[in-house]
């Protein structure tokens, strides 16, 4: 019964919006109708052999989608094994402590005009902000996860005269995941972030620069339009890696206790 | 079989440093069950490890089988006080079980068949794919112990193993132990605070001091076989021993063996 009173509350939340709005009348607030109707018309009233795709949606929502996650792919694919190595190294880690600290600290976005000047305009600058910004909770987190495996399932390890390289990947790595994937959750909530500024700051086409151009000709509905479409595409994200962690962590949660 | 010749342990350096054990020696012939108890704190877990080339000692030789024990040896298996951080909780039980051969054995259908073998040795058939959260405290040590069967083991280590189940269950579980020795004539060294049950499995029961720990006596156990729960322990010869073995524990007289 608690998803039917998701649905009510939702409902009642868009309706509230939706009698507001068409009473108002303000140009800098269409009503939800209006801006579901112009996502349907610009995005998603394409041919069905292109899943409903319209052009627009192909040209803008699928290049952010690929430089997002491919900023993701290279933040992870630098963050997770270094992590890995940091965190079993409590000597390194203590010395590397204040740098990583500071990296972090950094507001990414600050960073743009370094990029700039470093990539060009385009999808490599695009690209390289997303991986900067989202490679700290990953690798902070997975450091964390890796310097805290419990030092009896490290012993039981020896105790059975496992490898070097099977205590990396049957103690070291399983006890590190939950923490590792706690980062990664960050880092995809702040890669959608980066990933609309990398594209409000330069670039040719994406969700961003739908934004930026909406902004620009004061088209108020299209600026609503993208807010809506990045909520979905953050849900669905987030939704996605929820069912990824329940698959790989499993062993957390899958049956009761006899 | 095995031979712990002046083994002393110090951790830490200079002021710090602590004598954990003090040449302590011990002969243990194949086939039997020794049980060390003293006070806590006596070096019992200390004395374990270094048998089994966990930690290394300061001075003193550990001989296993003619060969000196540098790290851990081949034919040893350990069984952990808490089998909740021992067992490895994303691995299901079979996997568990199956750990020890993963160096040693290729064929997984061949690792999975002496998992279920051990598993049916213990008396849990039918849990291999179950997850150790899933099962109770005693079913769980009772897979660690399953485990270490796996490892076809000489000499197999215990480290108060029963001390976190209830007493039905460590009854139990040690007259699993006793049955598993039987049938294998493995080599048992187990370390324990509880007076009856180092009397009741053993046939010796080695004393240490209080810290540092030293042998203090040496006692062989003289009980009839089959022992069992209630008729072993009315015997007045029982009631002597862990009489015998308790006031040498609580003792504050540092008198050790020659």
């Amino acid at each position: 019964m608690r998803w039917l009173w998701r649905v009510v509350v939702l409902v009642a939340g868009v309706g509230a919006w939706q009698l507001w709005a068409s009473g108002a009348k303000s140009t800098f607030f269409p009503p939800p109708s209006a801006i579901v109707a112009r996502m349907y018309h610009l995005w998603f009233s394409g041919p069905a052999a292109h899943l409903f795709l319209t052009p627009d949606a192909t040209g803008n929502i699928l290049p952010s989608l690929g430089r997002m996650l491919a900023g993701l792919a290279i933040a992870t694919a630098i963050a997770f094994p270094l992590g890995i190595a940091l965190g079993r190294s409590p000597v390194v880690t203590s010395y590397l402590n204040p740098l990583l600290q500071f990296a972090r600290a950094l507001p990414v976005v600050t960073l743009a005009p370094v990029f700039i000047v470093l990539f060009k305009l385009g999808t490599q600058m695009e690209i390289a902000t997303i991986a900067f910004g989202t490679i700290w909770p990953i690798l902070l987190n997975t450091i964390d996860g890796a310097a805290t495996v419990d030092p009896q399932h490290l012993e039981t390890g020896r105790a059975f005269r496992l490898s070097a390289w099977q205590r990396l990947v049957w103690v070291i790595i399983p006890a590190s995941l939950p923490k590792a994937f706690a980062g990664f959750r960050l880092s995809l909530s702040l890669a959608l972030i980066l990933m609309v500024f990398s594209e409000l700051v330069g670039s040719s086409n994406g969700i961003g620069y739908e934004l930026s151009n909406a902004t620009n000709s004061f088209d108020m509905t299209l600026v609503w339009s993208t807010i809506v479409l990045l909520g979905i595409l953050g849900y669905l994200l987030n939704a996605l890696l929820g069912g990824a962690e329940r698959l790989v962590l499993s062993w957390r949660t899958s049956g009761g206790q006899e | 079989m095995l031979e712990v010749t002046d083994l002393t342990k110090t951790y830490g350096h200079g002021d710090a440093a602590h004598l954990a054990i003090d040449r302590v020696s011990l002969n243990v012939a194949r086939g039997e069950l020794v049980s060390i108890v003293g006070p806590s704190g006596c070096g019992k877990s200390t004395l374990l490890r270094c048998v089994g080339g966990l930690i290394g000692p300061t001075a003193g030789r550990v001989v296993l089988r003619g060969e000196p024990v540098a790290q851990v040896p081949a034919g040893l298996a350990v069984v952990f006080q808490d089998y909740g951080r021992s067992l490895y909780p994303w691995l299901s039980v079979r996997d568990n079980v199956a750990l020890p051969l993963r160096r040693t054995t290729r064929s997984r259908a061949e690792r999975r068949k002496a998992a279920g073998a051990s598993l049916d040795a213990v008396g849990l058939p039918g849990v291999g794919d179950k997850y150790p959260r899933q099962l109770s405290g005693g079913m769980q040590q009772r897979v660690a112990i399953a485990r270490a069967l796996t490892a076809d083991p000489v000499l197999l280590l215990m480290d108060e193993p029963f001390g976190s189940v209830d007493a039905q269950t460590r009854e139990d579980l040690e007259d699993l132990i006793l049955r598993v020795r039987r049938e294998r004539g493995i080599t048992i060294l187990l370390v324990t605070h509880d007076i009856d049950e180092s009397v009741y499995v053993g046939d010796r029961v080695v004393v240490l001091t209080p810290g540092p720990g030293r042998v203090r006596a040496d006692l062989p156990v003289t009980l009839p076989e089959p022992r069992d729960q209630i008729t072993t322990k009315e015997l007045p010869e029982f009631v002597r021993l862990r009489t015998e073995v308790s006031r040498l524990v609580r003792s504050r007289d540092t008198a050790t063996l020659p």
